[in-house]
């Protein structure tokens, strides 16, 4: 077995990376500022999609909640800076603590259920901070509210497009990193052995709820850490960036990079916006005018994908060695 | 009292019409398996359809009595096509394929009517108010969507309890492969019930029509409402869904009609007034979360 790197999948993973290690300094030699914009996005959602494929891919824990804790985030930071506290080092912990601390409440009643109806509760407890967001009158109410970013006096200047970018996508590597050895301990096999054959885990005397729970508080958290940054990248929050439209979308990218992969998350995020920022055009040079209706094209897409693509982007690099 | 009794009867009306969205979801959900997140584009289609064909006809009542047919057409359609393949997916292929289903009908529906909504009138006959009790009037046409809904109800509950078709339904509920197995055409079976489903989210959708507005994205909000109902009153019940909807109905009108004035005795009339929606969604989403702890396979759901 060649080393990890000298695969396919090896080769084009690093040169991804690379690239978008370098990406900022790229979009300033032929000014494509606007590029800069799409490739903070990509690499603040991938955080989230990796956060979801902690629990959707490697726990089978399929959550259709998971903007909510975007949502927590990004409110965390916009709440404090409106009432005067700007710093990035207050600001952080307390949104990230918070977001932990309500992945646990929710995460020990949703996962008493099974199935379907852990799908709905997730859903329905997204829902439920989404309406309570929508009813802060004080920040916002629906209309959402300008805040200013988190201070890092003399460290970091979350302002300067590129340094932002940078954060983010050291974040990004630090969360794969931390994903991968979640995985690979202990704590990530009990995790996957009972996705793959729960009762088996169980009769080996794994307590499965409480393995399920502490991955659900940490994928919580590390979703939170997406939304904090969000927030910090349009000085802006509004409820619409936990609607179950943003949930559904995470699972899409999560499957569409392939589940249970380590960067599959990745893949998919920059397919994701590949194909929002690439399919209007491409319809519009086959009949001028239709590049606006691009979902049309996009739901059977998904479809398709759903029905045909399981192992995503992912599987097309070759096989995996889990 | 009268304004309590007029804001039961809204509750009501309210709960029949996510009654008549829930029913489908809870029939395909029970039979089939499957989580369909389009359920709330039959609904927006539905409304869609009647606005054209109402226009088309000049008649509210001709308009709409064409516009079920179309559903139920539609409802084959997707069954055909889509759905079918997704029976036997897991959960998570379900979702994304529907998710997908549901961009592209919002996205179709753009390019067809155009981005702006559209208005149902209310029509000319039932355009007046009927006194319910004396000295208090009630709009008729919601009077009308309660009776419709109530009719609707006790049909299905006829067709699901009394009739051949209703045998097999329950049959299929609790083991579609042993009914297969005895020679049931389950194929026709499904694209019958999808169908229905897809019928009974129309006229759902073509009743709110002339109260709420017809729009893109109409059906996605209130969709996840359904499955909140669904999931309270344990998925393939009728009964249950019927119980949930009645009860969900009621806190959301509740919530909107007397949360308001209590908020403001602690806060201030603005703030009251944008707190008062989002606490009632709140609340519904809390008897869900609830019942499930309670019961997480619902209130009337099967043990497994």
């Amino acid at each position: 077995m060649p080393a990890p790197w000298r695969t396919p999948r090896g080769i084009i993973t690093v040169l991804l990376l690379l690239l978008l290690a370098v990406l900022p300094l790229l979009t300033q030699a032929f000014d494509q500022r606007y590029l800069l914009s799409v490739g903070t996005r990509i690499v603040i959602w991938s955080i989230a999609a990796v956060s979801l494929n902690m629990i959707l891919g490697y726990g089978g824990l399929v959550s259709f909640g998971h903007a909510a804790f975007l949502g927590i985030g990004g409110y965390a930071v916009g709440i404090l800076s409106a009432e005067g506290y700007e710093s990035g080092w207050m600001q952080w912990p307390v949104a990230i603590v918070v977001a932990v601390a309500w992945a646990t409440l929710i995460g020990a009643l949703s996962l008493r259920t099974r199935g379907v109806y852990f799908i709905m509760i997730t859903l329905a407890f997204a829902q439920l901070v989404y309406y309570l967001s929508s009813g802060l009158a004080a920040y916002g109410g629906d209309d959402g509210l300008n805040i200013s970013r988190s201070r890092f006096p003399g460290l970091i200047e979350l302002r300067d497009k590129a340094a932002f970018y940078w954060l983010c996508f050291a974040l990004l590597c630090a969360t794969l990193w931390f994903c991968s050895r979640l995985v690979h301990s202990r704590f990530g096999h009990v995790l996957r052995g009972a996705r793959s054959n729960e009762l088996r885990m169980m009769a080996l005397g794994f307590p499965v709820f409480r393995y399920r729970l502490a991955a659900f508080a940490i994928a919580g958290g590390f979703a939170a850490l997406a939304g904090i940054l969000l927030a910090n990248d349009g000085a802006y929050i509004s409820p619409a960036m936990m609607s179950w439209v943003k949930s559904g979308d995470l699972i899409v990218i999560v499957v569409l990079g392939g589940i249970g992969a380590l960067f599959g998350p990745l893949y998919g995020t920059i397919a994701f916006f590949a194909v929002e920022e690439f399919l209007p055009p491409l319809l519009d040079l086959l009949h001028r005018g239709w590049g606006e209706y691009w979902q049309i094209v996009f739901g059977p897409l998904l479809v398709i994908i759903a029905l045909y693509a399981r192992g995503g982007i992912d599987s097309l690099l070759g096989r995996r060695h889990a | 009292m009268d304004y309590l009794l007029i804001q039961v009867l809204n509750g009501v009306q309210l709960g029949l019409l996510m009654f008549l969205l829930a029913a489908g979801l809870t029939l395909t959900f029970g039979i089939m398996d499957l989580v369909n997140l389009a359920h709330g584009s039959l609904y927006m289609m539905g409304a869609y359809f009647a606005w054209t064909l109402i226009g088309w006809t000049d008649s509210f009542v001709l308009g709409t009595l064409l516009a079920l047919p179309a559903c139920f057409l539609l409802g084959v359609i997707v069954e055909v096509t889509v759905a079918r393949r997704l029976y036997a997916r897991d959960h998570l292929e379900q979702v994304l394929a529907t998710f997908g289903l549901i961009l592209f009908f919002n996205e179709l529906v753009r390019a067809v009517w155009g981005p702006d909504g559209k208005s149902i009138a209310v029509p000319a006959f039932l355009n007046r108010t009927v006194n319910i009790l004396p000295g208090v009037p009630y709009p008729a046409y919601r009077f009308a969507l309660i009776a419709v809904g109530l009719v609707v109800a006790v049909v299905l509950a006829w067709l699901v309890a009394r009739t051949r078709l209703g045998m097999l339904i329950r049959a299929g509920a609790s083991n579609r492969r042993m009914i297969a197995a005895l020679g049931v055409n389950i194929e026709l079976l499904f694209s019958l019930v999808f169908g229905l489903g897809a019928v009974f989210a129309g006229l759902a959708g073509l009743m709110a029509a002339p109260i709420a507005s017809v729009k893109i994205g109409m059906g996605d909000d209130i969709l996840i409402v359904a499955f909140v109902i669904i999931v309270i009153g344990g998925i393939g019940s009728i009964k249950g869904a019927f119980v949930a909807a009645m009860v969900v109905g009621q806190i959301d009108i509740v919530g909107r009609a007397f949360l308001p004035d209590f908020l403001k005795t602690f806060m201030g009339a603005a703030s009251a007034s944008a707190a008062a929606p989002a606490i009632s969604q709140v609340l519904i989403y809390l008897v869900m979360a609830a019942v499930l702890v309670w019961r997480p396979t619902g209130l009337f759901g099967q043990r497994s």
